[in-house]
């Protein structure tokens, strides 16, 4: 039960870390790296808080393993700001109060963002259908689902 | 609270014969892990505390889908949820039902394979540690008792597979490879309605792949559970048929999910069922064949009455499908 050196590209930047192979995404994400702005949640699966894109593609820290990163790489909450100017997704959230508590904020901004990527004008179904691994124990779905569109429309624009 | 992984070793190995190997050098003690989405959280709650995690990703023939010469679909068992849910080379049932298992996150994830051999549930098993030392360890979790059904000696955890029903439903065949080679067997043959020994595979048995016979009939898959994601099945319907023009069934396999510790095929409904046009009359009978030996236990998200009221209501939703 050894640990091993790995190294993982975390928003763009390559990070060498020690760790025993037991460790998650999540746990190397908060506490090597602080990169505290990916919650952790239910940590099994089940609440999308600890959502990060990898390769683009949204999953679940707390089900992923460090070293099964491997040559891909994540993007967390923090890394979406681009010189300090908030993404698009970012901003519409905060100008629509889509968060009551906010602790599932972050993980519907990395869901939101990978949809927008894929699809530049996604349908309220689609948006749904894109958020329906992100919990928000506050329902607070419509101002979220508001925020998505708006995004949408301003990234839409030439 | 955090629910960390117990120490284990993860090994990645790029072939078959090496995972193969290793699993059987292991004696037991090590695990496969598809994407890892149904086994770590067994870890994190100490279900399991495998001395080895053994990674399929490295494995190249494992992954994709293609359709062979004759025009069967090919699927490797490591292939993403999501990819299946994805592809237009699978039957539009198959990406259907994978499009419904768990969430997008998982789907990202989670393997075919994987959900094809995903562990039984149960409300008793699948909680934290404490938890079960505190209510008495069940059967499944090496104790003496079912808590589910206390009185009886048989594990009554749930398969809790989507993908199960379609391939069985679909006539498919799953492809092993262990120690003593490789082996075919029907999808429907792999399974077991028993809880703790579910399956016909042995721990150093690796599921490589799914082959699914071309099938031009109509096909559905119709899901129960408390909300439209995340969430395991309550219920699972997977039926394909054959109808000749004037709705005439042919010939049909009706598959019922997550009511026992394996899918079900509904045999007496399917018998029922050829010969005759899905009339609303002849869809009722059905459903009530294919449900009145079910018999669902209170031991998931919704009580065993519910399901077992809900059994036949899926069956008729997939029978009208078929219809349509």
């Amino acid at each position: 039960m050894s640990e091993r050196v790995l190294t993982i590209e975390v928003n763009g930047e390559p990070h060498r870390i020690l760790s025993s192979d037991n460790r998650t995404l999540l746990e190397v994400l908060r506490e090597d790296l602080g990169l505290t702005g990916t919650k952790h949640g239910c940590d099994v699966g089940e609440c999308g808080a600890c959502s990060v894109l990898m390769d683009g593609q949204p999953v679940l820290a707390c089900l992923v393993l460090a070293l099964q990163v491997g040559d891909r790489t994540v993007t967390t909450i923090e890394g979406l700001a681009a010189d300090g100017n908030p993404d698009p997704v970012q901003k519409a959230f905060a100008e629509r109060g889509a968060a009551q508590c906010g602790y599932c904020t972050p993980g519907m901004i990395i869901s939101s963002r990978a949809l927008l990527d894929g699809n530049p004008d996604p349908s309220t179904e689609e948006i749904n259908t894109a958020l329906a691994g992100n919990l928000c124990r506050c329902t607070g779905y419509n101002k979220i689902v508001e925020a998505v569109h708006l995004a949408a429309s301003r990234e839409a624009r030439p | 609270m955090t629910l960390r992984l117990p120490l284990f070793e993860y090994r990645t190995p790029t072939s078959l014969a090496e995972a193969v190997a290793i699993l059987s050098d292991s004696d037991g003690g090590a695990v496969i892990a598809g994407g890892g989405t149904d086994l770590f959280p067994k870890m994190k709650r100490r279900q399991t505390t495998p001395t080895t995690v053994v990674s399929l990703s490295a494995i190249p023939e494992l992954s994709g889908i293609e359709i062979d010469s004759e025009g069967n679909c090919r699927l490797g068992a490591s292939t993403p949820v999501a990819a299946v849910a994805a592809s237009e080379l699978v039957p539009a049932v198959v990406a259907a039902a994978a499009a419904e298992i768990a969430s997008p996150q998982i789907r990202n994830t989670a393997t075919l394979g994987g959900n094809l051999c995903l562990d039984t549930r149960c409300n008793y098993i699948d909680m934290p540690e404490l938890w079960r030392e505190a209510s008495g360890h069940c059967l499944k979790d090496g104790g003496d008792t079912c808590w589910v059904a206390p009185r009886g000696d048989r594990c009554w955890a749930i398969s809790s597979t989507d993908l199960a029903p379609v391939v069985i439903a679909l006539n498919g065949t799953l492809r092993l490879v262990g120690p003593r080679g490789e082996r075919e067997t029907p999808a429907e043959a792999l399974y077991r309605n028993d809880g703790i020994d579910y399956h016909d595979r042995s721990d150093d048995e690796i599921l490589t792949q799914v082959m699914l016979p071309p099938f031009g009939g109509r096909a559905t898959y119709r899901k129960l559970r408390r909300r439209g994601s995340i969430d395991f099945p309550l219920v699972g319907v997977a039926a394909a048929a054959h109808l000749d023009d004037r709705g005439t069934v042919g010939s049909i396999r009706l598959v019922v999910g997550a009511v026992a510790s394996a899918p079900l095929r509904a045999t007496a409904a399917e018998e029922f069922l050829v010969g005759r046009q899905l009339t609303d009359e002849v869809i009722e009978e059905a459903a009530r064949l294919a449900s009145h030996h079910v018999r669902p236990q209170d031991n998931t998200d919704t009580g065993s009455r519910y399901r077992k009221w809900m059994t036949p209501v899926f069956v008729t939703r997939a029978l009208q499908d078929l219809r349509a």
